[in-house]
C-alpha cells in the first residue's frame, strides 16, 4: 500500500518539482500569515525522480494568482503547478519566467535609483531564463541573486 | 532622444555625434558665434559636485546661445526637503527645454528620462554610466591619433568603481581598439563589463604592472583612485598612488603615445607630465565642450 506522508487535498493548488530548499521562500511568496484560513502543508526535501532532491507546497481552497506564480517561476523555474478541484488534477502546467519582470523584486545594486523612495516599480529584463538572469532596466546591473530579492 | 547610456547608441551613432563636435571646436573655442540654440533653456540638475562636466555643458549651451538654470548641490533646494527625484524632474521639465542630470545613484537618469518630456542628458550617475564623458574621449582619441581602431589603448587606475572606465572600455572595444587593464586585483575591471567587451569579438588583457605594458601603448587613460567610492578606508590606502606616472616611467613609451585622464587627478599623473608631448587630459577636457554642444544641438533639434 503507498504510504501518504502529506495526504492529498480536496481543493486548491500543489507546488510541486520546487528547488530543493526554496519551500520557506515559496512560503513567503503565497503569504502564510494569521489571515490564512486554510491548511498550507510544506514537504521538504523530497526525493524526486527529475532532480534528486525538491520541496512541495499544498495550499488547501486557494489558487495562485499571475504575480504570484512569476514570483515562483524566478526562484524555482522548473516548479510544477497542480491545481485540485474535488481531489482531481484539474489542471496542470510548469511555471514560466516572464519576458519582463515589473514590481515583483528589488534591484540587488543598493545603490539603484529604484532602492530609493522614488515612486517607480524596479523592472529588469530577463537576459536569460536558465539560470535566471535579469538585468535592472534603470542602473543596468545584472543579477542572478533571485530569492534574496523577491518582494 | 535622450542620452542615458553609451549602449544605448550604435557607432554610427557615435560616428556622427563626433563629426558634428568636430565642426563646433572653432565655436567652442569662441572663434565663431553662434545662435544655434538662441532661446533655449537647460536645466541643469547636480546632485553631486563636479567642475568640468557642469562647466563645459553651462559653456556648450552658453556658446550656442542658449541659457541654463538648476543648482549644482541640493542644499536649500526642495531636493533637501526630501523631495522626489521624479518630482524634481517633473518640476524642472515645466521650466527647460533640455535636462542635464549628475546624481548620486544608479539609474537616476533613466528614472529621469521616464518622467521628463523632455530630453535628459546623463551628466554621470553614481558608479553607472557617464556617456557624454565617453563621448568626449572617443573625440580626444581620434582627433589625437586619427583614427579609434587598432589602437592600443591601456587603461590604469580604479576600473572597478570608475564609472568613465566601464563606459569607454565598452565603446572602445565597438570601434576595435585593442584594450589592456591595468589595476591591483581588487579594483580590476568587473566581470560583467569584461563580458560585455569580450562580446564584441575583442579579447582584452589583464595586467597589475603599468612598466609591463606601457612601452606597447598608443593611448594612456589614467584614471583616479575614487575615495568616496570605497567602502572600506583601509582597502582605499593600500592601493592609493600605487600607480603613478611620471618622467621615469615614460622614458621608453612610443613617441605618438598620448596621456588621457577625466581629471581630477590627484596624485596619479606627476605635475612634470604636464609639459611633455604625452599630454593631451587637458585638450580632453576642453574636448568636452565641442562634444556636448553636438549633442545639445541633436537633442534640441538644431543639429541633424
Amino acid at each position: 500500500m503507498k504510504e501518504f506522508k502529506v495526504t492529498p487535498i480536496r481543493n486548491g493548488t500543489v507546488i510541486d518539482h520546487i528547488s530543493v530548499g526554496m519551500a520557506l521562500k515559496v512560503l513567503r511568496i503565497v503569504g502564510v500569515k494569521d489571515t490564512v484560513t486554510s491548511t498550507v502543508s510544506v514537504l521538504m526535501h523530497v526525493p524526486s525522480k527529475k532532480a534528486g532532491w525538491k520541496d512541495i507546497v499544498k495550499i488547501e481552497d486557494r489558487e495562485l494568482d499571475p504575480k504570484e506564480l512569476d514570483k515562483i517561476a524566478l526562484i524555482s523555474p522548473n516548479a510544477t503547478i497542480n491545481i485540485i478541484r474535488d481531489y482531481n488534477v484539474a489542471e496542470k502546467f510548469v511555471v514560466e519566467v516572464p519576458n519582463v519582470i515589473k514590481g515583483i523584486m528589488k534591484c540587488a545594486n543598493p545603490g539603484c535609483i529604484t532602492n530609493q523612495s522614488e515612486p517607480v516599480e524596479p523592472e529588469f529584463v530577463v537576459e536569460s531564463k536558465k539560470p535566471v538572469t535579469l538585468r535592472c532596466v534603470y542602473c543596468d546591473r545584472t543579477t542572478t541573486d533571485i530569492a534574496e530579492n523577491v518582494q | 532622444m535622450d542620452v542615458v547610456s553609451i549602449r544605448d547608441f550604435s557607432r554610427e551613432q557615435i560616428e556622427h555625434v563626433l563629426k558634428l563636435a568636430e565642426k563646433m571646436v572653432p565655436i567652442a573655442k569662441g572663434e565663431e558665434r553662434s545662435v544655434l540654440l538662441e532661446g533655449h533653456v537647460l536645466g541643469s540638475l547636480f546632485y553631486e559636485p563636479s567642475t568640468r562636466t557642469r562647466l563645459s555643458f553651462d559653456a556648450a549651451m552658453t556658446r550656442l546661445g542658449g541659457r541654463v538654470l538648476g543648482f549644482d548641490q541640493p542644499t536649500g533646494a526642495s531636493v533637501a526637503k526630501g523631495e522626489t527625484l521624479a518630482e524634481t524632474i517633473r518640476m524642472i521639465d515645466s521650466y527647460s527645454d533640455v535636462i542635464v542630470l549628475r546624481h548620486p545613484q544608479e539609474g537616476a537618469a533613466r528614472l529621469a528620462a521616464h518622467f521628463a518630456e523632455r530630453p535628459v542628458v546623463n551628466a554621470g550617475d553614481g558608479a553607472g554610466q557617464h556617456p557624454t564623458q565617453t563621448m568626449l574621449d572617443l573625440f580626444t582619441i581620434r582627433k589625437e591619433k586619427k583614427k579609434i581602431d587598432g589602437n592600443h589603448v591601456v587603461i590604469v587606475g580604479d576600473l572597478k568603481y570608475g564609472r568613465t572606465v566601464h563606459s569607454l572600455s565598452e565603446a572602445l572595444a565597438m570601434f576595435g581598439a585593442e584594450l589592456t587593464f591595468v589595476a591591483p586585483p581588487s579594483l580590476q575591471i568587473p566581470k560583467e563589463h569584461l563580458k560585455q567587451i569580450e562580446s564584441t569579438g575583442r579579447k582584452p588583457r589583464m595586467n597589475n604592472s603599468l612598466e609591463e605594458v606601457i612601452k606597447d601603448a598608443d593611448v594612456l587613460y589614467v584614471t583616479r583612485i575614487q575615495k568616496e567610492r570605497f567602502p572600506d578606508p583601509a582597502e582605499y590606502q593600500k592601493v592609493a598612488g600605487a600607480f603613478r606616472i611620471d618622467l621615469e616611467m615614460l622614458k621608453d613609451v612610443r613617441k605618438d603615445m598620448i596621456i588621457m585622464h577625466p581629471l581630477p587627478r590627484i596624485a596619479e599623473i606627476a605635475p612634470e607630465v604636464d609639459s611633455t608631448p604625452h599630454a593631451r587630459y587637458f585638450e580632453q577636457a576642453f574636448n568636452g565642450v565641442p562634444v556636448r554642444m553636438a549633442l545639445l544641438g541633436l537633442v534640441l533639434g538644431g543639429l541633424k
